[in-house]
């Protein structure tokens, strides 16, 4: 996409650089690598990530726990969402259950309130035995899931979100029922009680940032451009060499990861794991924090999360203060949903593009760039090995 | 090749392990519509051969059937020996076959480079990658090298839909070429280029290594009798006569199905 401010900052450090003399030069060769990395990083970039690390400072922990940790943990399984539907083209309703099977293979392998189900496992053990479980169960939706396109994918995921939902309210021996389980914390280390708010905070930040550079390094790699390409045209991809079912799979796989990390996190951020956690509502929540985010790019979902978290823990109070019945905050996300979606069916990452390009547009010094502003937008979404611009 | 009435290379033949491709009886019924009914052929390696036929012929199926996007009704397929039959369509691409499509089938979403590249990590290993290519990387040299045949390297970075229409043709070219290929199908590559852009591409196909072999599917006899050293004839799904290119010319029965009616 074309950025006005980087398209500057290319342009003035740039000069004085190749102005200068020799030493400035030796020193970019030695750390060239890091140095490209670095410069390659837009100024924006750098200040959004100051403001993420920052947060702690200047929020209450309610604000930190309830808004921001929530919020990323949404972000990230509406991203295993994401993947699969921007990249693959396939839209999955069941990322929910994954990320709940996480959290419920947690609770029953580690500690919980519920002794009598609990395993007690030490967390280190409990953890990723958990995520690779749910990553397996993401495989064999997958493996359901991929002989079916468009309409009928959503149908299946769906119908195993709904199967899996009611299979844990009736099921007692494992699931535990309809209370499911509670007491679930997150482990002391290093001196640290993760449980705090913001301890947590940063642990979420740290594993939402991961999946999301994942997510953007994977996409421009290999196994990620052919996803694309089964996305674009499976035919053809077929006649090019792929197994375009062994690759829609392992989409799954890869979803089902992101999908668990998330799932582990949420029930350490909710100290409870219940059917309702994973119900047909939460399953559709997620669909709608995809879209309304965008699902285009990676960070649509995280934009998603933050506006349905900011929504679902405020609609309340202002609803109760019209004097309407605070019940109806659902109502609102859905008028929410709507108004985005009738606005920009790419959510509101497309809003946001276009906005974007008027303002390009309209500044005659960009006009004057315009021919070259192309080229380098074009040239992001290429294979050449060093396009890791950053969205 | 093998020489004329040894017993060897008859029984060779017979084994099919002489023939780059062989098909026995194939049919393709779509309902009743018999696309391609009972079509025998056989194709040497590094042979060039063209398929002729009126619209509707079954020329298209024919390719369908042999790169496994369907799969035939009856008969059997043989490619290098090896009965693929069976197969999916990327099974037999994996063993060297190849196709371009009469409508572009290109990656609209995705770069000129990316879509070549594809094509060449299809027939390669690490096709699950998480990796993303090394600034030397292999593969993505040979993806240059394509687009630089076909005259796409300075629209490498441009997304397929931005292309013109005679560019998407010569991507579709690039990505049959991708790998090693042993035999290559193309289907209708001329239909609406230029005469310049056609003059090309008769030069990019006479200029293939000589041990890769081609079924070219053409409407325009002089390009087709160019790149090609025996010709086929199709009509109504049949195979009705075969030949090279002077025989199939002055053929009396050819020049008034297909000839005749062309100049009418
Ligand atoms: N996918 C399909 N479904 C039904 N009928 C088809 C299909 N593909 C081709 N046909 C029919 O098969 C016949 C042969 O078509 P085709 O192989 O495309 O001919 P050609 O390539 O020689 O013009 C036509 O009558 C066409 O309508
Ligand atoms: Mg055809």
């Amino acid at each position: 996409m074309v950025d006005p401010t980087e398209q500057s900052s290319v342009s003035d450090t740039s000069g004085p650089l190749a102005q200068r003399s020799g030493g400035v030069h030796t020193l970019r060769e030695s750390n060239s690598a890091l140095y490209r990395w670095l410069s390659s990083i837009p100024p924006s970039y750098a200040v959004f990530a100051c403001v993420l690390l920052l947060l702690p400072a200047v929020s209450s922990s309610f604000v930190l726990s309830q808004i921001f940790s929530w919020g990323l943990i949404l972000g990230m399984i509406g991203l295993s969402l994401m993947f699969l539907g921007g990249y693959g083209g396939m839209v999955s309703l069941s990322q929910m259950s994954v990320a709940g099977l996480a959290g419920y293979m947690l609770a029953i392998l580690g500690s919980s309130a519920i002794t009598d189900i609990s395993v007690g496992w030490p967390w280190w053990l409990a953890v990723p035995v958990a995520i690779i479980i749910a990553t397996l169960f993401c495989t064999v939706i997958g493996l359901l899931a991929v002989r079916t396109e468009g309409i009928y994918t959503i149908m299946i995921t769906l119908a195993i979100a709904a199967a899996f939902f009611y299979f844990t309210r009736q099921n007692y021996v494992l699931f535990n029922g309809f209370s499911g389980f509670n007491g679930i914390k997150p482990p002391v280390l290093l001196g640290i009680n993760w449980k705090n708010p913001v301890p947590f905070y940063y642990l979420t930040l740290f594993w939402a940032t991961v999946a999301y550079l994942s997510v953007l390094y994977v996409s421009r790699a290999p196994f990620g451009l052919a996803l694309q390409g089964v996305r674009d045209n499976s035919r053809r991809m077929a006649a090019l060499g792929f197994s375009v079912t062994a690759h829609r799979v392992a989409a799954f796989s890869f979803a089902g990861f992101i999908a668990a990390v998330g799932g582990i996190l949420l029930v350490w951020l909710n100290g409870q794991i219940s059917p309702g956690t994973i119900g047909i509502n939460p399953a559709i929540d997620i669909l709608i924090i995809a879209i309304v985010g965008g699902l285009r790019r990676p960070i649509g979902p995280f934009i998603g999360a933050l506006i349905y978290v900011i929504l679902r823990t405020f609609a309340l109070d202002i609803l109760t203060s019209m004097g309407l019945a605070g019940e109806r905050f659902q109502l609102l996300i859905g008028l929410g949903f709507l108004v985005i979606v009738l606005w920009s069916p790419d959510g509101v990452l497309g809003l946001w593009d276009k906005w974007r390009s008027r303002v390009t547009l309209r500044d005659p010094w960009n006009r004057a760039l315009g021919k070259s502003a192309i080229t380098s937008a074009n040239k992001s979404p290429s294979i050449s090995a060093d396009t890791d611009k950053p969205l | 090749m093998s020489g004329l009435n040894t017993t060897v290379a008859d029984r060779l033949q017979a084994a099919g392990t002489a023939n780059a491709l062989e098909l026995r009886g194939v049919s393709k019924y779509f309902g009743a519509l018999a696309a391609i009914s009972d079509v025998t052929l056989t194709v040497k390696p590094g042979e060039r051969r063209a398929v002729l036929g009126s619209n509707g012929a079954g020329k298209t199926t024919l390719f369908n059937c042999i790169t496994g996007d369907f799969l035939p009704t009856a008969g059997t397929i043989r490619l290098f020996g090896e009965d693929v039959t069976q197969f999916p369509a990327y099974e037999r691409i994996r063993r060297g076959l190849r196709r371009t499509y009469q409508i572009s089938l290109l990656f609209n979403e995705l770069s000129v480079i990316d879509n070549i590249y594809l094509a060449c990590r299809g027939v390669s290993r690490a096709r699950f990658s998480m990796l993303r290519p090394r600034v030397n990387d292999a593969l993505l040299n040979s993806a240059i090298d394509l687009a630089t045949v076909v005259h796409l390297l300075e629209f490498k970075d441009t997304l397929v839909a931005n292309l013109s229409y005679g560019q998407q043709r010569q991507l579709e070219i690039a990505l049959a070429l991708a790998g090693a290929p042993r035999f290559v199908l193309f289907d209708e590559p001329a239909a609406g280029l230029s005469p310049s852009e056609r003059a090309e591409l008769i030069d990019i196909l006479n200029n293939l290594p000589s041990h890769i072999g081609y079924i070219i599917i053409e409407h325009d006899m002089d390009v087709a009798l160019r790149v090609s050293e025996s010709v086929s004839m199709m009509h109504n799904g049949l195979i009705f006569k075969e030949g090279s290119p002077l025989e199939i010319e002055s053929d009396p029965e050819v020049q008034e199905l297909y000839l005749g009616g062309a100049h009418e």
